[in-house]
């Protein structure tokens, strides 16, 4: 399978990742007894995630990788031939892959002792905002502009955006926020319906 | 071409011992991707055949099982899980030494809840092991969200119309599970035979607990 290898060299945030509310992909397709791998390749794949992730790369870093892939490679790989894009791709920028020894693995992230109060409570409304940069983001496509009810506070977590672009020093309050149906999908969705979504503070402004 | 139609082909299946196929590319970039890494040091194949035997053999829906159990027969538990997870189901042996949280939603009369993660795959594997590939798959990813009573449907659970849907898309390193609702019928069974009655599904939100067998 040579199309996986096409990379799109731009940066991209509006991928074909971003599946919430699409439409056309069909039934679910439900495999009964399945393993926990289809091939031994795909275990070894896995395991390499697991011994490389935190040292060698971030989580943000591998999701990203993963969003960068031109959409049919996307959409045509099976999950591990992604998984196995982003372990090889992550490994040779980060140089782990050339001759010589390896780069020393990266230190694990530092919460700040000292951090703000949130800006946001469980009961207020806030509205997602519209954003599209380029770049990595966590604010799926269906909630931007949309407004809806903190539930709760967390975190403080670092922020993908930054995280996944080599600023591993940016920590931000999640809020879980629960978006009415109708205010997502149009008034045929269910009224008493909710999608709660985890957005970080500056995903976020304030309704009043 | 779904990804479950990729995956149900198995390189192996056309080894027959005379004219072995070569390994796909998938495969043979995965095992050059090992060596590489084991002959510079970075893992040892100990290591990865110990990552894969875990996830084979010691994570799963059992383990969420335990949690799920514990907190219909312990009310103090079932506090302490919903507000904070990762301590409790450590109060039962489990491992919480990984990047993520584990937030437990629970159903109760009136509110049932699911999970999903629409960008890409989060599931609380700590608990529940490895994720099934419809979870990871664009139908469920896309439709989850949008239309869950007709995806509840196609698991064969039909919600009444008069009980909200809770629908939780795993954005963050949150990782939500869902606390199903202790089925009825149940009041003289162990803790144990109530493990018994917990599916994996019922726990993603997408499936309710086993009836327990008449008794007589």
């Amino acid at each position: 399978m040579v199309a996986i290898q096409r990379d799109i060299d731009s940066v991209v945030v509006n991928g074909v990742h971003d599946m919430g509310g699409m439409h056309g992909f069909g039934p679910i397709v439900i495999e009964t007894g399945e393993p926990v791998f289809h091939a031994e390749w795909e275990g070894k794949v896995r395991a390499i995630f697991s011994g490389t992730v935190g040292r060698y790369y971030n989580l943000d870093e591998f999701r990203h990788v993963i969003e960068r892939m031109e959409p049919t490679a996307y959409l045509e790989a099976v999950y591990y031939e992604r998984w196995l894009h982003a372990v090889e791709t992550l490994l040779d920028e980060k140089g782990v892959l050339a001759s010589g020894s390896a780069p020393a693995p990266q230190a694990p992230p530092k919460r700040p002792s000292n951090f703000p109060a949130p800006k946001f409570k469980a009961g207020d409304r806030a509205r997602a905002r519209n954003l599209h940069p380029e770049g990595h983001i966590r604010l799926p496509r269906y909630v931007r502009g949309k407004s809806g009810v903190v539930t709760s506070v967390k975190g403080p977590f670092l922020l993908p955006d930054a995280n996944a672009h080599g600023n591993h020093d940016v920590w931000e309050y999640v809020y879980p926020v629960r978006f009415a149906a109708r205010e997502l999908w149009g008034a045929d969705a269910s009224a008493r319906d909710s999608v709660s979504v985890d957005l970080w503070e500056s995903y976020l402004e304030a309704v009043r | 071409m779904s990804e479950h139609e990729h995956q149900e082909h198995d390189p192996h299946e056309h080894d027959h011992g005379h004219h072995p196929e070569p390994p796909t590319d998938v495969e043979a970039r995965a095992l050059a991707l090992e060596s590489l890494l084991i002959e510079k040091g970075i893992l040892t194949s100990e290591q990865v055949d110990e990552i894969i035997r875990t996830f084979e053999q010691d994570i799963g829906p059992m383990l969420g099982a335990r949690v799920v159990a514990r907190a219909w027969v312990d009310r103090d538990f079932r506090k302490r899980l919903i507000e904070d997870a990762n301590a409790a189901v450590g109060e039962l042996g489990l491992s919480t030494t990984n990047l993520a949280r584990l937030s437990v939603v629970a159903n109760e009369p009136g509110v049932h809840n699911m999970i999903v993660c629409t960008l890409c795959s989060c599931y609380p594997w700590m608990v529940l092991g490895l994720p099934p590939t419809w979870y990871k798959s664009p139908p469920y990813r896309s439709r989850a969200v949008r239309e869950p009573r007709v995806v509840l449907e196609e698991f064969g659970v039909t919600i009444q119309e008069d009980v909200e849907i809770r629908v939780w898309d795993s954005s963050s390193d949150l990782r939500y599970m869902v606390l199903p609702e202790r089925p009825s019928g149940t009041a003289d069974m162990t803790e144990a035979e109530l493990a018994e009655l917990v599916t994996r599904d019922s726990m993603i939100g997408v499936g309710l607990p086993r009836v327990p067998a008449a008794r007589s």
